[in-house]
């Protein structure tokens, strides 16, 4: 009997669990189905004046989000192309060396600035970058979101090399090998699944920050390549559609376009981590 | 000259993991060329610690220290730079460790490919099937040489491991408890195999089964509590032992 309520009741806690997240993903979905279409992911933002028109004469609202998506990429890519291999170096140093001092310092640092607000990321780059090259860009941008995502991709690249059976590392040095090698050729392509999996972890956190981007990126409202001038990022403009009363329609279908992508980021990290791990 | 030297020697070779306990004490013994030589002894006697005191591999963990002397063909291994001894003493280990993102082949190649050493196509193919066909493996394997090494079963995976320590032509090859880890007819077919290779490398094995040192060592080192209380020929110390420890320990009153 006392066994059959515990089951209830965790059946029932859990469930409770779930409701926020189908909750919060029902509203989205049933707010931004409708603008999705192709136009949204291929025409920037709309002026708050065409916008307003097409308000008054009944239309839906024109345009959509290119520029927001191009510019979190350009500013993901840059991000991740510095961070994975840094991450992945020091990460490996950290899960080789757990006694060394340095080391010990090191993973204490990675702890803070994984618990460091990313509103003071922002700032900090905006005194680092902004301020420097005169200007906001898609450079700062990416940088703050570099910091950002260097902890989460050093702790799941030390995590994963540490669980890695030792019988592995012994029989790369017992053959002769150096410990580059046996790191390089043995220890990383074991913990391939394990480090991809963080990386698309780091990406899918980083995705949705909004406010190192403010004080970084600025926002831009055309599509723009250039890595050395103000650009959008989606997250970016669901704030500026937030504080535009015209544009307001456009919050749901960038928020879904964002949900979306976090969730199937999280689901492929999922599945490959479980296809690693058999 | 060199082959009247003894290929390996122990001589006051001691092994302590803190300052207070040692894991070996003072083992000295000199090891037969191409012959293969067990040592015995229960759970925690410093077996396995001796063994791979041998290949430097203590050396990876700064808390462990190794005294004494360990002679390779007459030259002190622990004076010897790791890589360099590693080259020349292969290992073993219990459990079954191909690289799993390696193929077959590259497995084999591994040693090679870890020391930076580039060898040319028909070399890298000799040297494949001349060490899979000694380990036994060729016939098996040789048209999944692409495939993981991880899709072979436990015996096959352990054999596979053999082959990638002898493609270094090693003088001297380590083995610790190979066999414990494997079913009955993968583990006849390892020893098979052992009583092959002595021909071309010393084996230094480390076991758990007494009936596995009987059947393929001719030397045996029993070792109790970090001491090594007899070394002898197989057949000697089994049917009569000098220590009365060993005798324990043969006898099953001891394990």
């Amino acid at each position: 009997m006392k066994d059959k309520l515990m089951l209830w009741l965790i059946c029932i806690l859990s469930a409770l669990t779930a409701v926020p997240l189908f909750a919060i993903l029902g509203e989205v979905l049933l707010r931004g189905y409708d603008q999705l279409s192709w136009s949204f992911f291929t025409e920037p933002t709309p002026t708050a004046y065409r916008a307003m028109k097409a308000i008054q004469a009944g239309e839906p609202i024109p345009g959509g989000i290119a520029n927001g998506i191009v510019g979190t990429m350009i500013m993901l890519g840059m991000a991740v192309v510095f961070a994975v291999p840094i991450g992945i170096l020091c990460g490996a140093y950290l899960a080789e060396n757990p006694k060394r001092r340095f080391a010990k310092v090191v993973s204490y640092l990675t702890d803070m600035l994984q618990g460091t607000p990313s509103v003071i990321i922002g700032i900090i780059t905006y005194i680092w970058v902004v301020v420097p090259m005169k200007g906001y860009s898609a450079i700062a941008g990416s940088v703050a979101l570099f910091i950002m995502m260097l902890p989460l991709i050093i702790r799941s690249t030390e995590e994963t090399i540490k669980i890695l059976p030792a019988s592995l590392k012994e029989a790369g040095l017992a053959l002769g090998g150096n410990r580059a090698r046996v790191m390089l050729r043995v220890q990383l392509p074991a913990a391939f699944g394990g480090i991809f999996t963080g990386v698309l972890l780091a990406i899918s956190r980083v995705i949705g920050e909004t406010a190192p981007l403010m004080f970084t990126a600025l926002g831009c409202s055309f599509v723009r390549f250039a890595v050395d001038k103000p650009i959008s990022a989606v997250p970016l403009l669901i704030w500026e559609f937030f504080n535009d009363p015209n544009l307001q329609e456009l919050i749901w279908g960038a928020s879904l376009f964002l949900l979306l992508f976090v969730l199937t980021l999280n689901i492929t990290a999922k599945y490959l981590a479980k296809k690693w791990n058999q | 000259m060199e082959s009247i030297k003894p290929i390996l020697e122990f001589n006051k070779t001691c092994v302590s993991y803190t300052k207070q306990t040692m894991a070996v004490k003072y083992v000295s013994a000199t090891i037969d060329r191409n012959t293969i030589t067990a040592i015995m002894g229960p759970s925690g006697c410093g077996k396995s610690t001796l063994l791979r005191a041998v290949n430097l591999m203590h050396n990876l963990y700064p808390n462990i220290r190794v005294d004494g002397e360990i002679l390779l063909n007459g030259e002190n291994i622990l004076s010897m730079e790791p890589i360099d001894v590693r080259r020349r003493v292969g290992m073993v280990f219990q459990r079954p460790a191909p690289f799993p993102t390696m193929s077959i082949s590259e497995n084999v190649l591994a040693g090679y490919t870890l020391n930076g050493i580039n060898l040319p196509k028909n070399e890298r193919d000799a040297t494949i099937e001349r060490c899979l066909k000694s380990v036994a493996l060729w016939d098996e394997v040789k048209d999944v040489l692409n495939k993981k090494g991880t899709f072979l079963s436990g015996g096959q995976q352990q054999r596979l491991c053999i082959a990638r320590a002898l493609a270094m032509k090693p003088d001297v090859l380590l083995m610790d408890e190979p066999t414990s880890a494997l079913d009955p007819i993968a583990t006849k077919h390892i020893e098979e195999l052992l009583q092959e290779l002595q021909k071309e490398v010393t084996i230094l094995i480390v076991t758990h089964n007494m009936g596995q040192a009987m059947r393929i060592s001719s030397k045996s080192m029993f070792m109790y509590l970090g001491e090594l209380v007899e070394y002898g020929d197989t057949a000697m110390m089994f049917s009569n032992p000098a220590d009365e420890r060993t005798k324990a320990y043969l006898t099953g009153k001891m394990g």
